[in-house]
């Protein structure tokens, strides 16, 4: 007998069918403080929307926690805890195993609890990849991992993180007289990594809220198929990109678009593409230049021709270079 | 004489005929294995480090061998180890964690939340050196870098001790009066690694002292969706700073009362917060923690031979600290030293951590006795028989005159 045979029964989430056949229940509801236009709250919202009820979630410090949970005026209707910056790994783990030991032995109601932590991209791309990665090598524990990345530490004043895209003016990275480009390293890879080296690990999945239906029912199939999983959101924040708080949705899509945010998932190491980015790889949509992605927020307002070139460059290799196009970077010697 | 039977006296006590205990030759990190067990712990998390990670082993193959049911992790590192404890504490289930030096040092982060949020997460701290340089012998200094933040901490002396103070442990930790961590520290080497005998009671006896833990309208569940740790700035913290402080004040209460019930049950002679030893007619006495108490004890003996009064005080509790019983120990006594297995750079006096927090404890006795202190044993040097002699000397000294013969002095440090 392995020490791992006894799995919990699990929540059976179907795909919402379209977005009349959405609940119309909320378990995020007011009492948060976040900036107008803000995408993360929405994916909060969505989230725990698509998981119900039973759920237990688990929140590692950054705007989520700090602008949502204000003593006596807290959004959560489902139970909720913070969680250290770089423990959303952990703090799933831990409650997974409570949960699990607890029914086991007959000290608490059996019952199929969701348990999801969710974390800032610096929480989760930087800080807490290391736990992440440990708790994804467990598969006898059901839970999800959902990185809201706004692609800065935007709680602490908008500085760069892992996952901040190149070139980005962020508090830590200001285009100065001598050197206009400070932030020098491309976004990192996160999904594309979790999803490849963790075996215990059924689904990883990235989403943008722009696209709800699709968003909410990753969460529920994440939910539904077992063990750790992944979820990777894209969140555009109005005050960290800075542009007009109504153009949030819209610049999800452009990212879409112009292929700097691929959706997929993988599914037992099988990579399947959705939405925008699936007709992308098919070859049935053209991709939008970057540039119409970049123009519209302020945080490259500084970029030369010459930056929005090299952005593109970089965008285009995705496509075009790596062996599975804009998952996983590796190609054969010979094709460089 | 208060001496108890602890130590090598409790080593070679005959079995009680009467009881269900089983003797077992066990080290001290095996002890606390036993006591998961007999707690029946729900999760359990651990991280290489020496020379605490043998209880870890312990309790992996009592896991293993089904003689143990509980959830074990090995983390990534320690700070995970303890926040994987800390989030299964709050759905409910007992856990256990523990390590030694830089690694208890790697958790801190997650040591602070843990006492902030009055979860009871009990943890071994097999006490080391926080090298660099590299070292691996015991000093006092990692499990006291809590000292301020809700962690209870608990100095033991003997495998049996160890133990006795983790069963302690759960059921104070755990008591809701006082919902705050606990922390057993067991001197590297000297006792994770001896061998004692111990007494090993059964579960049923074991049921009797330690009732389940009941997180009350605290759980996270479902059932009772509260919000954990909301942002509560400058409007509430002062406020929940001060139910902690409470809460520590409570313990001490709460501790006494379990050493009672423990002894009742395990036909122990405990005293909850101090061991004298020969003190009773003693000039001068001296006071330390954990496993020196051992040579001190010998010396003590050995000097007594020679018409010396000298005793020695063991402190057991230094978090909650037991002020009253220290005050009304030492007051009795001409002069006092206190033996520091750690270090406390720029503090006043530049002693020792204890004897900082001692010399506070007797700040508002009318008599002070003349108070010494002594940093010896660091890096798990011995503490040696002719150190506590000099010790022993330099208060005798001070007694006679009654003019305090050196404030601070370290012992055994090679010129
Ligand atoms: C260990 C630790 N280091 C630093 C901080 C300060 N801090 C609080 S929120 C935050 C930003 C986190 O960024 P991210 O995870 O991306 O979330 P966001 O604020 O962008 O929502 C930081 C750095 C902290 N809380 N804990
Ligand atoms: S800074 Fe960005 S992520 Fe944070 S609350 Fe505002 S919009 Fe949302
Ligand atoms: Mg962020």
């Amino acid at each position: 007998m392995t020490a791992q045979a006894n799995a919990l029964e699990i929540q059976k989430l179907d795909a919402f069918k379209g977005v009349k056949k959405v609940t119309i229940e909320e378990y995020f509801t007011s009492g948060h403080r976040t900036c107008q236009g803000c995408e993360s709250a929405l994916v909060m919202k969505l989230m725990v929307k698509a998981s119900g009820p039973r759920t237990i979630v688990l929140g590692s410090t950054g705007c989520m926690y700090v602008a949502n949970t204000t003593y006596y005026t807290t959004p959560w209707v489902v139970p909720w805890m913070h969680t250290q910056l770089g423990s959303s790994g952990s703090a799933a783990l831990g409650t997974a195993a409570g949960l699990k030991v607890l029914m086991r032995k007959g000290k608490m109601k059996k019952e199929p609890i969701n348990v999801i932590a969710f974390c800032g991209d610096g929480g989760g791309v930087d800080m807490g990849l290391s736990a992440i990665s440990a708790t994804l090598m467990h598969p006898q524990y059901n839970l999800l991992i959902l990185c809201y990345d706004n692609e800065s530490y935007a709680n602490t004043d908008i500085q760069v993180s892992g996952a901040s895209p190149w070139g980005a003016n962020t508090t830590f990275s200001p285009p100065g007289k001598k050197y206009r480009i400070m932030h020098t390293r491309w976004k990192k890879n996160v999904a594309g990594m979790l999803a490849a080296g963790h075996p215990g690990c059924r689904y990883v999945a990235t989403v943008c809220a722009s696209y709800a239906l699709d968003m909410m029912n990753k969460v529920r199939k994440a939910l539904s198929i077992g063990g750790p999983t992944f979820i990777h959101s894209f969140d555009p924040c109005p005050k960290g990109w800075d542009y007009d708080p109504m153009y949030s949705h819209e610049l999800g899509e452009l990212a879409i678009e112009a292929g700097i945010f691929p959706l997929y998932e993988v599914e037992d190491m099988k990579l399947k593409f959705y939405g925008k980015t699936k007709k992308i790889v098919e070859g049935r949509l053209k991709r939008k230049p970057v540039r119409d992605y970049l123009l519209r927020q302020g945080r490259f307002a500084h970029f030369t021709d010459e930056d929005t070139d090299y952005f593109q460059k970089k965008t285009d290799e995705m496509w075009e270079k790596w062996i599975l196009p804009g998952v996983i970077p590796l190609r054969p010697e010979d094709g460089a | 004489m208060a001496a108890q039977a602890t130590g090598a006296a409790a080593a070679k006590a005959p079995p009680t005929s009467k009881s269900d205990d089983q003797e077992m030759l066990i080290s001290g990190c095996e002890a606390i294995a036993h006591a998961c067990r007999l707690a029946d712990i729900d999760v359990v998390t651990a991280y290489p480090i020496r020379p605490y990670d043998t209880v870890m082993q312990m309790v992996s193959k009592m896991i293993a061998d089904g003689d143990l049911d509980a959830e074990y992790i090995v983390a990534e590192s320690e700070h995970s180890q303890f926040e994987i404890v800390k989030h299964a504490s709050a759905v409910g289930a007992r856990v256990f964690a523990g390590s030694s030096g830089v690694g208890w040092f790697y958790a801190f982060e997650a040591l602070a939340v843990t006492a902030g949020l009055r979860l009871p997460v009990v943890a071994m701290v097999g006490n080391r050196a926080l090298d660099d340089p590299g070292a691996f012998g015991t000093e006092h200094n990692d499990a006291l870098a809590v000292r301020d933040l809700g962690w209870m901490l608990t100095w033991v002396e003997t495998a049996q001790e160890a133990m006795d103070n983790a069963l302690i442990a759960f059921r104070v930790a755990e008591d809701p009066h006082v919902f705050l961590p606990c922390a057993v520290s067991v001197d590297g080497a000297f006792l994770t690694h001896s061998q004692h005998l111990v007494k090993v009671p059964s579960r049923e006896k074991v049921n009797q002292f330690l009732k389940p833990y009941n997180r009350g309208n605290k759980l996270l569940h479902p059932d009772n969706p509260i919000t954990i740790a909301p942002q509560v700035n400058e409007d509430w913290l002062i406020e929940i700073r001060k139910q902690n402080d409470e809460a520590m004040k409570r313990a001490r209460g709460v501790i006494a009362e379990a050493y009672k019930d423990f002894n009742r049950i395990f036909g122990r002679n405990y005293s909850p917060f101090l061991e004298e030893y020969m003190t009773d007619d003693a000039d001068v006495v001296l006071v330390g923690q954990g496993t020196l108490a051992m040579p001190v004890k010998v010396t003590v003996r050995k000097l007594r031979e020679q018409g010396k009064k000298v005793g020695f005080v063991r402190l057991k509790w230094f978090r909650p600290f037991p002020t009253e019983e220290i005050q009304q120990s030492l007051k009795r006594f001409k002069a006092v030293g206190v033996i520091d297995r750690d270090y406390s750079f720029g503090s006043p006096y530049s002693g020792g951590v204890l004897y900082t927090e001692i010399r506070s404890a007797l700040y508002d006795l009318p008599n002070r006795p003349l108070l010494h202190g002594f940093i010896c044993g660091l890096g798990g040097r011995e503490v040696t028989i002719e150190g506590v002699t000099e010790m022993s000397e330099i208060l005798l000294k001070s007694a006679k005159s009654g003019k305090l013969e050196k404030q601070v002095a370290w012992i055994g440090v090679r010129e």
